[in-house]
């Protein structure tokens, strides 16, 4: 049964919108660096110093190497469907975006990133600081360092450009893979996912951009 | 006839000698296109042209020239079926185009749609599919009186919607990933949509899906071009009840089980 086209879409997509709920989870967190840093700290502290934590991060990566891996299957299926290409192939504009069509770009340019982005904060250096005798990580001087250079936040922000639109199409896609579909609920749909990927596009643009400035 | 301007066009058109042989695009040139002319006509003087200069004439689809029976296909400039919405080929006219336009002129292009000749195109894949599943096998009588068999309003609307698909294969050809999700999921609402095709309801998604992806089609990524392109306007409405159908007849239905079983036995 994984074998079946549709299974595998309604796979890929259930395992896209399940990474939905985690980046507005992680979104949230990021946010708390506007409050406080030392806010930011003991939330980072609280996460990572949970015992489940392991459980949770291998979880997460299992259901992101499952999207990856279903997405890439179907990709080459899709390529191999045609053979031979288009002397010219012309978009009739009352079907397929431009997010639409760039999915497969999207899609590695976030996971370009998320290399760099893994690598970079999460086994970024491990400053320490102090609140109330508790020693926690500075997760919050890592970032206001990190994002103090003009160039990575450039490139966080065109990454999480192309996450927005990565999601735009993908997040009510998933709903029609699942079958999903009505006929005033189903324009509404791909409205609100327009909504979710520039809101979360702008949501996570919003911390490099708002370290740099503080840092000018 | 009026003293209407005629056209003359740049053609780009894929030869292609049979099946196994490398084809390739190929210019040429056109005058004295009336614009009143269907695409197909324009395409018939071209053979003529090359019929009394000796030379292979150009092979495409074509049989009712009225729009109804799916067989003239051709992309043209990118587009199946040409730039116009909801038309085919053969009612297509030239009158869309300008005199000095170039045109390419290309085959339907699929893995499970192999070029037969020049822009001619074997589309047994689709028939293949129908035979799959898409039919009622139940005895259904002769004609039964109007209404004898209650059926919605709601629901024949859009079992006849279904039924519009002439199944000409537009939207393999215009989607990127060549996928058949379209046409399969008319031919199933116009069945499932009705009494008489409950029956076999189950069964018919699960084989005709079988069918369409061991042909090779690609997978849907929900783009909508198919839609765009349909002649008939088929709705992807169509792909989200295909889809729901077939989870629920994939995780529900015995008759899953049952084709879990056929394949093993094949392999
Ligand atoms: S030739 Fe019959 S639909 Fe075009």
């Amino acid at each position: 049964m994984i074998n079946v086209s549709i299974i595998k879409k309604q796979i890929a997509g259930f395992a896209g919108l399940l990474l939905c709920l985690f980046a507005m989870a992680h979104l949230a967190g990021n946010l708390l660096m506007l409050v406080s840093s030392e806010v930011f700290n003991r939330y980072a502290h609280a996460l990572t110093s949970n015992p489940f934590i392991y459980g949770i991060e291998l979880t997460l990566l299992f259901i992101f190497l499952i999207h990856l891996g279903l997405v890439m299957r179907l990709q080459w299926e899709n390529r191999s469907a045609r053979p031979e290409k288009y002397a010219m192939q012309k978009r009739t504009g009352r079907g397929a975006t431009l997010a639409s069509s760039t999915m497969v770009f999207s899609g590695i340019t976030l996971l370009v990133y998320l290399v760099f982005h893994i690598l970079h904060l999460k086994f970024g250096t491990d400053y320490r600081v102090s609140y109330d005798g508790i020693e926690v990580r500075d997760l919050s001087r890592l970032v206001m360092e990190y994002f103090g250079s003009p160039g990575t936040v450039g490139f966080y922000v065109l990454a999480m450009t192309a996450f927005g639109m990565h999601l735009s199409h993908g997040f009510w896609s998933a709903f029609q893979s699942f079958g999903f579909s009505h006929a005033k609920y189903t324009v509404k749909l791909r409205r609100l996912s327009i909504v979710f990927g520039v809101l979360m596009s702008i949501g996570f643009s919003i911390l490099p951009l708002w370290a740099y400035l503080q840092g000018v | 006839m009026s003293e209407r301007a005629k056209m003359t066009l740049k053609l780009k058109i894929w030869r292609q000698e049979n099946a196994r042989s490398k084809g390739r695009m190929t210019d040429y040139t056109l005058s004295g296109v009336s614009p009143d002319m269907s695409f197909l006509e324009m395409l018939d003087l071209l053979n003529e042209q090359l019929i009394s200069q000796d030379k292979d004439p150009v092979s495409f689809d074509h049989d009712c020239r009225e729009g109804i029976c799916g067989m003239c296909s051709l992309v043209i400039n990118g587009q199946a079926h040409g730039p116009e919405a909801l038309t085919t080929t053969c009612q297509l006219h030239m009158r869309k185009f300008k005199s000095g336009d170039t045109l390419f002129i290309e085959p339907f292009r699929a893995k499970a749609f192999p070029v037969l000749k020049d822009l001619m195109v074997d589309r047994a894949a689709f028939d293949e599919i129908i035979a799959a599943g898409g039919f009622i096998d139940i005895a259904t009588g002769s004609a039964p009186d109007a209404n004898a068999i209650p059926v919605s309003k709601i629901n024949a609307d859009l079992a006849m919607d279904a039924a519009a698909c002439i199944g000409c294969g537009a939207c393999v050809a215009s989607c990127k990933n060549a996928s058949a999700m379209l046409f399969v999921s008319a031919k199933v609402a116009h069945l499932s949509h009705l009494p008489q095709g409950q029956v076999e309801a189950d069964k018919r998604i699960l084989s005709m899906v079988a069918k369409m992806d061991a042909l090779g089609f690609g997978n849907c990524t929900n783009e909508a071009e198919c839609q765009a392109v349909c002649p008939k306007g088929i709705s992807i409405s169509n792909i989200a009840r295909l889809n729901r159908q077939y989870l629920r007849a994939a995780l529900l239905s015995e008759e899953s089980e049952s084709m879990d079983c056929l394949e093993e036995g094949s392999h």
